[in-house]
């Protein structure tokens, strides 16, 4: 089984094509340097605030706790003109709370992690079960981890079968894809289960970075990594692949310079919240600051926001 | 087979494209910075700013506006005479200085270098019309690195070259050219003080401002007078400079045209000459290299600072198998590059240096597409004064072309294929020139053996246009002789004995 890996990793590689680590680090680091002010500073926080799936991931959540999100979610600043984010994300046994806090009808989605979320170490049919039970409770879109044990021994038609065996049980909901890109640690192999999760997803499921469960999580080079392969894969295939980086995006600085990323790489079509979000709870509240700075030219006090996605 | 096929639609539908418009456009970022300019600049000779003799100035124009920054003095032979004079009378002192006390000299012109870093980053800006972020990023800390590291060389030279006895030449003649004029000079300038020579050096006519406020920091640094001269103005003014009889050596950076000249003029002479003149370098991207890197590498080795780069990676060859998967990468990445003002921290691609040299780009674009080549340029919208040129790629170039073979100087670039290894060394050394080449692989040993293969200077693996104190920079054939950096430059302002 083991022995099998480097082989048809080596297929696999020369056919999606390699990354230089030094390389796309570089090129991540030219983001940083692009200097976002007036105007478009405003486009881009607002953009960025979209493009939020406000997350409470803990197991001391509640449906108080749910509830505060959702409230915040929708209506995020009572006097700046703020969009709502895209999503609440929750655990599955969250999902019939925030779904009575939303109503039925919401500009907000519901987003579950769901798939023994985050190690995915459960049997296949136990996390089958978890996304079916998510659905009918009402979520929007899963989610899930995908199988890196099987991803790391070589089997790919394993964790393809179950990426696979997910979306059946998506039904209409939205699939999230997570690689959970620390545990993959190079370049190489985030290009490749980006690739073998794409062939088995629709057109409008994301992959995604990380869980926010382990020491590393977004960075613009992995970000970037996978940037490059939903464009390689939508130039060959015309299927457009969402993107969502997750967990470690904290500052209103650094969601602008991962939405250069997504204009330089991506284009237009792909700087909207269908196709990119960001997995985040206190990054929200920095983009609101950031923007009443715009308007009024004075910092407020973090305190002076509604905190609902903290981890207090 | 471990990998599901990509699932074929049954309807037909448009070839997939990116959008790269304007949904989330930039606003203008302007560095603000104080470049602290004069009206009116006049040769630094024996430590102080004197008048011309010839009494005569021109105009330093900003290509980013093609506007007039400030006036230069043109110097005359008898100016020039007048520097070497200071010079002269300069280098017994300065040359029995021990190496330590000369070292701190240098150490304090880096320091100032970097307290004023901002400053002169924009007084680069202005003056030579490279995007900001370069001389911020890259002209200025490199200039003042070179400083630094040959600070530390002046009292180690008895190490640098071990059972020698390494002495200075005495006055060496410096000519520089107008594409990083601040970090030219210190390539020039630093290696020379720290051996114990002093010198004469004339900047390029279109960029004279940031060596003239070198000079400044010359004055702060409290050099001993004479230790270095700066005179300014054209082709005459250099010819002075080189063909001075007091000029023990001459260095010189430019066109391999002048180099001829100078090779021609100073023959029988005695002077020691280093040349660094032109190239054509090959970027050589191999079937199996990382395609996304590679892009960005020979984005970063042709549009860097406009092309105006003597080792630009101006001729790309590619394998012929990945030779479409990389035209259409290189189209998308150059969509995305700004064109535009100089000082706008966002701008990737600044202005042209000069009309003439606005001319001499649209001139051999021409000739790319009357020759037949395909041309493919963004649609981006360029500013309406000063000298702009979008990114340019020629593609279907072959050998004979013209744009295959001469120097452009700008932000064009042909790109041709090859099949094999040996046809892609053949088609690379197939030049006049030999400063730099560009390999990209995954196998390490293709590396070893092209760097053996290809007749350049330098040879980057993996990635392009890297620069550093440390690392000798010069070129084989027309592209020159000497090295700038590391021990090999040192040795090039020392005798040894």
């Amino acid at each position: 089984m083991c022995a099998a890996s480097p082989v048809v990793f080596r297929r696999l590689m020369n056919e999606i094509g390699s990354v230089d680590a030094v390389g796309v680090e570089e090129r991540a680091a030219k983001y940083g340097t692009r200097s976002i002010k007036t105007a478009s500073k405003v486009a881009g926080l607002k953009l960025a605030a979209s493009m939020v799936d406000l997350t409470t991931l803990e197991g001391k959540d509640t449906p108080g706790k749910v509830r505060a999100l959702c409230v915040k979610a929708i209506r995020p600043h009572d006097d700046l003109d703020c969009p709502p984010t895209a999503a609440v994300c929750v655990y599955p046994a969250m999902v019939k709370h925030a779904r009575a806090a939303l109503g039925e009808k919401s500009p907000v989605n519901i987003a579950s992690v769901a798939t023994a979320f985050p190690s995915g170490q459960a049997p296949l049919r136990t996390r089958l079960a978890e996304v079916k039970t998510a659905v009918a409770d009402g979520a929007d879109e899963i989610d899930m981890v995908i199988n890196r044990g099987a991803f790391l021994a070589g089997e790919y038609n394993r964790m393809q079968d179950e990426i696979a065996a997910v979306v059946e049980a998506c039904g209409e909901a939205t699939l999230k894809v997570i690689l959970e890109t620390s545990e993959l640690e190079t370049y190489d192999n985030i290009r490749a289960a980006s690739f073998l999760a794409m062939r088995v997803i629709r057109e409008g499921d994301f992959i995604k970075t990380s869980t926010g469960k382990t020491g590393a999580n977004a960075t613009l080079a992995n970000n970037q990594v996978m940037l490059d392969a939903i464009r390689d894969h939508y130039l060959e295939t015309g299927t457009a692949i969402a993107m969502k980086p997750a967990g470690g995006i904290k500052s209103a600085k650094q969601a602008l310079h991962f939405l250069v990323a997504v204009k330089e790489t991506l284009g237009d079509a792909w700087l909207t919240n269908r196709r990119y979000r960001f997995g985040a709870s206190s990054l929200l509240n920095d983009l609101l600051r950031q923007l009443v700075k715009m308007e009024t030219g004075v910092y407020q006090a973090p305190y002076t926001f509604s905190e609902a996605a903290g981890t207090y | 087979m471990p990998v599901a096929a990509p699932k074929k639609s049954s309807r037909r539908r448009a070839e997939p494209e990116l959008i790269f418009g304007d949904l989330w456009e930039f606003d203008p970022a302007p560095e603000s910075a104080d470049p602290k300019l004069q009206d009116r600049y006049r040769p630094f000779i024996g430590g102080k700013f004197v008048a011309p003799k010839s009494g005569k100035y021109f105009a330093s124009i900003n290509p980013g506006t093609g506007k007039p920054l400030a006036e230069i003095a043109l110097a005359s032979p008898q100016d020039v005479d007048t520097a070497y004079a200071a010079a002269s009378k300069a280098f017994p002192a300065w040359s029995k200085l021990p190496g330590a006390e000369r070292g701190k000299y240098l150490y304090r012109l880096a320091r100032i270098l970097q307290d004023r870093a901002r400053e002169f980053a924009v007084a680069e800006t202005m003056d030579g019309g490279k995007p900001i972020k370069e001389s911020r990023d890259f002209d200025v800390p490199m200039a003042a690195a070179h400083f630094f590291y040959h600070a530390g060389w002046a009292d180690k030279l008895a190490y640098a070259f071990p059972g020698a006895n390494p002495q200075p030449h005495g006055v060496v003649g410096q000519v520089i050219p107008w594409n990083f004029p601040l970090l030219m000079l210190a390539w020039k300038i630093a290696p020379a003080l720290a051996t114990g020579n002093t010198v004469v050096l004339k900047p390029a006519e279109t960029t004279s401002i940031t060596a003239l406020k070198f000079a400044e920091v010359v004055q702060e640094a409290g050099l001993p007078p004479g230790v270095v001269n700066i005179v300014t103005g054209a082709g005459e003014t250099g010819a002075a400079v080189v063909n001075h009889p007091k000029a023990a050596k001459v260095a010189f950076t430019g066109s391999t045209d002048v180099g001829k000249l100078i090779m021609r003029s100073t023959a029988g002479t005695g002077k020691k000459l280093t040349l660094e003149l032109g190239g054509k370098a090959a970027n050589i991207v191999f079937e199996d290299a990382p395609l996304d890197q590679a892009v960005e590498g020979i984005v970063n080795g042709i549009f860097f600072n406009q092309g105006h780069v003597c080792c630009a990676g101006s001729r790309l060859l590619v394998q012929e198998s990945v030779a479409d998967a990389v035209l259409k990468r290189l189209r998308n990445r150059v969509s995305v590059l700004r064109v535009g003002n100089p000082l706008d921290k966002n701008t990737d691609i600044g202005a042209i240096n000069s009309k003439e040299q606005l001319d001499k780009i649209s001139g051999l674009v021409k000739a790319g597409i009357a020759e037949g080549a395909e041309m493919f340029q963004p649609k981006c919208s360029l500013p309406r004064n000063g000298y702009y040129f979008r990114p340019t790629l020629f593609s279907g170039v072959e050998q004979s072309h013209r744009i295959a073979r001469e120097e452009i100087f700008g932000p064009v670039l042909s790109i041709l294929t090859f099949r094999t290894q040996s046809e892609a060394v053949e088609k690379a050394n197939n030049t006049a020139y030999g400063l730099s080449a560009g390999v990209w692989t995954e196998k390490g040993s293709r590396i070893l053996k092209m760097s053996t293969a290809l007749k350049a200077g330098v040879v980057w693996a993996n990635t392009y246009n890297k620069f550093d104190p440390t690392s000798p920079f010069g070129g084989y054939k027309e592209s020159g002789f000497g090295r700038e950096g590391g021990k090999q430059g040192l040795a090039d302002y020392v005798k040894l004995t």
